[in-house]
């Protein structure tokens, strides 16, 4: 079972590192500290990675390669995906919120390996800055995201092998973060704390933990073939010296679309933290919610080839694919089902927090309904690989887990620094965020459908005016950081003081001071059985969901 | 309604040009109709239970303590299972209307002997065998090459290599493709058939145009600086123009012969 807590003043360490502000750039072993710094990290990455967004919505307002020199801008998309997936969407919904949040709700004082954690951290922002500069040295990568060889064999080695050393180390740091995670959840729960009673985010965490981990290791090993392939002329991948490019693609896969979930299924959780605090219910079905996350786990890690089904698979694999890839939607439909029923019958508070929430439904719901199109593979043979698939998956990792971010940061802000954000100013944060990003990718639905293949700098005259909408869509994305980033710095000097508990929630991490005191609690870690425990009949004091133990 | 609406009234899909363009777009409307659905349904929910149950000025405490709710559970398992199920089992009809699960050694014919020493992946878009023997006309085996960043085509029987593919209306055809360099991919809208060409194994698609024009051939995989240029077009055309054109083209050998 789980071991015994620490006594506070065991705590040694800490007392060795530096106070104030000056803890955020240290090594800090502290979890919170070093959630803070993954997410202001990721903040930052993020509007790097809008930049070049920016770049290529520029570039694709006119059909002819015009802004851009076309390997430059290949080099631009490269970075963007790299980017906002390895060092925006993994590092915060995994790394920020969950060195965060799940000490806390693990009833512990730290993460299981405080300083692993630390180092974790630590490799993202060298990573990071290697990544961005070898744009300005050599030339950056320019073969995608994907990186499929032989492409990313002829191209410019200097970038390409900047890349992969990049994404090992983001991967080398997400495994460090799922081994504590799991250790943590699993190992570290204050005593009498049962698995079954944990808020949602820890078995979401642990859903997610459990794929990094078994994951990423396959990515790791793919991209160090690939590296010998490029600087030793070996050929793992190399048709020309008898290597099979097929087979990369099968092995950056099974690493890349367990990646969606590492994106998706920590937001998940945090939705699911949040919805019932500001609806006063508790989270409805919870049972079938962990089984719905372990559902997606086992699938999510069998349905990698539906990412290849024009690479001249064969009819069998296509067609195994394509049911397993079209179940996941089960699982998941389950769980937005529950969270509408959280909704229903609620006490609903409209602010900032609910609204990018339930934004992220609907966005989510539209992007689930493409994907499971395009899991069938009479439907992806002809949107594959075009601004369908943009669409899709800008659905999921940005209408699903972006909204999610902000909604967390929303709900979670009062928690780390004790002040309130302002509620004006996220009502219009989640405004034009919501109009932008439909208005940017809803209509790449049909540019694809009708014949843009994604990752051109140039296209059918046919498609400008399209084209230009979404690039308006996009103009209205980047205005929307401005008030978001204006409330987050405006209200940090001169925000409303928060209080502890400003929303009344129930979840562990609202039962301390906000911000916490550096051992989490002042005294033991509370017993929270029942984190939902919201609704009309624990109104009466007798029932409270919390016991003090 | 709106979805029907839609489907009647924005042009979603591109003209239909092949045989096997209507089978998809006949996927693509009951996929389409279904997500509509769906998605009308769950937008609907979530937005009448924001406006429904807000908090009102001057109300205190919480919502109903409901936590679970089995029966309601197990159906909304059920639906999903059950839509999901149909749509698989639909888009499979569909996956073996559009020849997909046909073996590939009837497709290529002779032209196995030139692969004879790889394994040859791909192969949709014939439609159905029906069509092929109602049709009873010979296929047309073309040979393509990619590389960066143009497609040429090889006609084996005429000995001709042309940048562009020309194709007779309602005769099958099919492409076996490798690539020279990169993978590119071989996509026509208007055929609704994309596949991957790639170095070192070859992979075939194959088609039967059923409207003359010219459509454009893209290439949708990131192939380098000029991906987006790395276009091409197929001409369909009547059977006698095809063969206008075929006999100019392979001149030459007639004269050799």
């Amino acid at each position: 079972m789980s071991i015994s807590l620490p006594p506070a003043t065991e705590n040694n360490s800490n007392s060795l590192q530096p106070t104030g502000w000056l803890r955020f750039i240290s090594f800090s072993l502290d979890h919170k500290v070093i959630g803070l710094q993954y997410l202001v990290c990721g903040f930052i990455f993020y509007l790097i990675g809008g930049v070049l967004a920016g770049a290529i919505r520029i570039e694709l307002l006119s059909p002819i390669s015009d802004f851009l020199a076309r390997d430059v801008y290949n080099q631009v998309l490269t970075l963007h995906g790299t980017i906002m997936i390895f060092l925006w969407i993994v590092p915060v919904v995994n790394g920020a919120f969950g060195n965060y949040l799940i000490p806390f709700y693990v009833g512990a004082r730290d993460m299981a390996f405080p300083r692993l954690n630390a180092v974790a951290f630590w490799m993202i922002p060298p990573a990071g800055l290697m990544l961005i500069t070898s744009y300005f040295i050599n030339g950056a990568a320019q073969s995608g995201w994907t990186a499929y060889p032989p492409l990313s064999i002829t191209t410019p080695a200097a970038g390409q092998i900047v890349w992969i050393v990049s994404v090992l180390l983001l991967g080398g740091s997400s495994i460090f973060g799922g081994i504590n995670f799991i250790a943590t959840i699993l190992k570290l729960r204050r005593p009498g704390l049962k698995l079954m009673q944990l808020p949602m985010y820890c078995w979401a965490m642990l859903g997610t933990s459990i794929l990094v981990v078994l994951s990423t290791p396959v990515l790791a090993g793919t991209l160090i073939l690939l590296s010998f392939d490029i600087v030793a002329h070996t050929g793992f991948f190399n048709p020309a010296l008898g290597g099979n490019v097929i087979v990369y693609q099968h092995l950056f896969w099974f690493y890349s679309h367990p990646a969606v979930y590492i994106m998706v299924l920590p937001a998940f959780g945090l939705v699911s933290e949040i919805l019932p605090v500001h609806c006063r219910k508790p989270l409805f079905g919870y049972i079938t919610m962990v089984y719905s996350i372990m559902a997606i786990v086992v699938l999510g890690l069998v349905v990698w080839a539906h990412h290849m089904f024009t690479s001249g698979t064969p009819p069998w694999m296509r067609l195994f694919f394509t049911i397993a890839t079209s179940f996941i939607a089960v699982p998941t439909g389950i769980k937005f089902f529950n969270w509408v029923a959280t909704l229903w019958g609620g006490r609903i508070t409209l602010n900032s927090a609910i609204l990018f929430s339930c934004g992220f439904i609907v966005n989510f719901v539209l992007g689930g309904i493409t994907g499971v199109a395009l899991a069938q593979v009479p439907f992806d043979i002809h949107v594959h690989d075009t601004y369908f698939v943009v669409a899709h998956f800008h659905y999921i990792v940005y209408g699903g887990s972006v909204f999610v971010i902000f909604s967390s940061i929303y709900h979670w802000y009062p928690k780390f620094t004790g002040k309130m954000l302002d509620e004006k100013l996220g009502i219009i944060h989640f405004v034009l965020t919501f109009i932008g990003f439909n208005l940017c990718f809803a209509p790449q639905h049909w540019l694809g459908l009708n014949g843009m293949p994604r990752r051109v700098a140039e296209y059918d005259p046919q498609f400008t005016l399209i084209n230009q909408i979404s690039s308006v869509g996009a103009l209205l994305m980047a205005i929307s950081t401005l008030p978001f980033l204006w409330n987050i710095l405006y209200s940090f000097i001169k925000g409303e003081k928060a209080g502890n508990n400003p929303w009344q929630a129930l979840t562990p991490e609202w039962l301390t001071t906000s911000p916490p005191p550096v051992e989490n609690w002042s005294g033991e870690a509370p017993l929270v059985t029942k984190p939902y425990g919201y609704g009309e009949k624990n109104s009466d004091e007798g029932s409270s969901p919390i016991t003090q133990a | 309604m709106g979805g029907i609406w839609a489907l009647d009234n924005l042009n979603l899909l591109p003209v239909v040009a092949s045989s096997n363009a209507p089978i998809y777009d006949e996927l693509f409307n009951v996929l389409f109709v279904i997500g509509i659905i769906l998605f009308v349904g769950m937008t609907g929910l979530v937005i009448y239970s924001l406006i429904r149950f807000r908090k009102k000025p001057g109300q205190v405490g919480d919502g109903i303590a409901l936590e679970d709710n089995l029966p309601l559970e197990i159906f909304w398992t059920a639906v999903p299972a059950i839509v999901v199920l149909f749509v698989g089992l639909y888009s499979y009809d569909i996956y073996e209307r559009m020849g997909g699960m046909q073996s590939l050694s009837t497709n290529s014919h002779d032209h196995q002997s030139m692969n004879s020493e790889g394994r040859v992946w791909g192969g949709i878009g014939l439609t159905s065998q029906d069509d092929i023997e109602k049709n009873s006309l010979p296929m047309i085996n073309v040979d393509v090459t990619a590389l960066q960043f143009a497609f040429l085509f090889n006609y084996p029987e005429g000995e001709i290599v042309s940048g562009e593919l020309h194709v007779p209306r309602g005769q099958p055809v099919s492409l076996t493709m490798e690539s020279k360099d990169v993978i590119h991919a071989f996509w026509v809208p208007e055929f609704r058939l994309k596949q991957d060409v790639i170095p070192g194994q070859p992979t075939v698609i194959n088609f039967t145009p059923t409207k003359t024009g010219k459509y454009p051939i893209i290439c949708a995989e990131l192939c380098g600086p000029y991906h987006g240029g790395m276009r091409s077009t197929v001409v369909v055309e009547e059977p006698e123009e095809y063969q206008a054109w075929f006999k100019q083209n392979s001149k030459q050998k007639e004269m050799e012969l």
